[in-house]
């Protein structure tokens, strides 16, 4: 499991925990049942306090994407399908604002960018 | 703009209470110090030089008489329970306090029957791992040298509460991510917890879950570290912004001819339209106590 945190970012480092833990849980990186580091471990790997990664844990437990067992440690949850699939929405629409911008730069219009589209989604789909 | 921790915390899991602890000298007094910490957790006490950092840890432990307040220790008092208190205190001074004739073996010799669980395996353990020559005289040592001796000497007695007195001062940078590295490992057990005091927040913050910031003797804050970091925000700009409710807004101000900069607790009233023309940053503690140190200085509280 990879986190990388950065001190310079605006985005408080409990956030950036939770979301790298997200990512790598939606990606199935992280699987169902898998164990984390523990609060402790990840704060001296990190090198941060204690109380931000237990912030981070225990959000990410209020969200259901990890439950934690008394004395023993924090665990990857089963993660529903349709979680997944709105994840993977989400990263498509992000790519889709990268274009939008760009084709704004050639001054574009939107049937200009669908026909793009189109003509790329032809050229990867097999002729029947 | 004095506050406590809101958080009510489960009284036994308190290593160290302090309330409303005062010491009166003729230049300096110390009054209505109170703060605690729970196990399983690291607080900085920061503060400018002569805040009152080592008054305070020299009143925890009895090495100054308090004139006023409370303190307990493991829940027991800390005169009253003394001896009972520091055989689970690892104590490192900011001076050496160790004679300089002896040497290390020497020194421990004599230290060592005064704690109830000395463990000399663990000992041996930290003078190899600090490179530290146990027939050295301790007056040879370098600066480094000697803070890591007192390491040593603390962490071998099954403590339970460390103190620190600005461990750092005077030390390189790689002896401080050294010295870093050693408490992030002692904090892997919950049941231990550590109070450092220091002047230089930027090395030594990352492992503080909780940060009491003391100004000319007084609490000016006791507060999760992130909270506090998360609470201010630095914002710098064009001059032409300025008006005087703008300047409300921040706890301090530094104006040049080519811009502001300015600490603030109320982000929120600035406009998002006036936002727009500035830059909004995360203090850093030390720039958070340079703008509250300056604030006192100017009279305001």
């Amino acid at each position: 499991m990879n986190i990388i945190i950065s001190h310079m970012s605006g985005e408080p480092i409990y956030q950036q925990i939770i979301n790298q833990i997200k990512t790598l849980i939606l990606a199935g990186d992280l699987t169902e049942g898998e164990m984390l580091p523990s609060i402790r471990q990840l704060g001296k790997d990190l090198r941060i306090s204690v109380i931000t990664t237990k912030r981070a844990y225990e959000e990410l437990e209020r969200e259901k994407f990890i439950y934690s067992v008394p004395g023993k440690g924090s665990f990857v949850a089963l993660q529903n399908c349709e979680a997944r699939i709105e994840n993977k929405r989400k990263q498509i629409e992000e790519m889709l604002k990268d274009v939008v911008k760009e084709s704004r730069l050639l001054n574009l219009s939107l049937a200009e960018i669908t026909e793009i589209l189109k003509n790329v989604y032809d050229d990867m789909t097999p002729a029947k | 703009m004095s506050e406590t921790d809101p958080v009510r915390r489960n009284s036994s899991s308190l290593i160290l209470e302090i309330q409303g602890l005062g010491k009166y000298f003729s230049e300096f007094e110390l009054s209505d110090v109170t703060f605690s910490l729970e196990k399983g957790y690291v607080m900085g006490l920061i503060g400018p030089n002569g805040s009152g950092k080592t008054t305070t840890i020299k009143l925890i432990m009895n090495l100054l008489k308090k004139d006023r307040g409370e303190i307990k220790v493991f829940g027991l008092d800390h005169v009253k329970d003394e001896k009972e208190i520091k055989n689970k205190i690892g104590f490192v001074y900011d001076e050496n306090h160790y004679y300089g004739v002896l040497t290390i073996e020497q020194m421990k010799k004599i230290v060592a029957p005064m704690y109830q669980y000395w463990d000399e395996h663990l000992f041996q353990k930290y003078l190899k791992e600090f490179d530290l020559n146990p027939k050295q005289k301790i007056d040879k040592l370098s600066k480094g040298m000697k803070t890591k001796f007192s390491l040593a000497m603390a962490l071998s007695h099954q403590a339970e509460l460390i103190i620190l007195d600005e461990p750092t001062s005077g030390l390189d940078p790689v002896f401080r991510n050294e010295l870093l590295e050693i408490l992030y490992f002692l904090m892997q057990d919950e049941n231990k917890a550590i109070l450092f005091s220091t002047h230089i927040t930027s090395d030594l913050e990352r492992i503080a879950d909780y940060i009491t910031f003391i100004n000319q003797g007084r609490v000016v804050f006791t507060s999760e570290k992130d909270q506090v970091l998360e609470r201010f925000s630095l914002v710098k700009g064009p001059n032409y912004l300025l008006d005087s409710s703008l300047e409300k807004q921040f706890i301090g101000l530094r104006k040049s001819s080519v811009g502001f900069e300015g600490l603030t607790a109320d982000l929120e009233v600035i406009s998002p339209a006036m936002k727009e023309k500035m830059i909004v940053e995360r203090p850093t503690l030390d720039e958070i106590m340079i703008y509250l140190v300056n604030r006192t200085r100017m009279g305001v509280r």
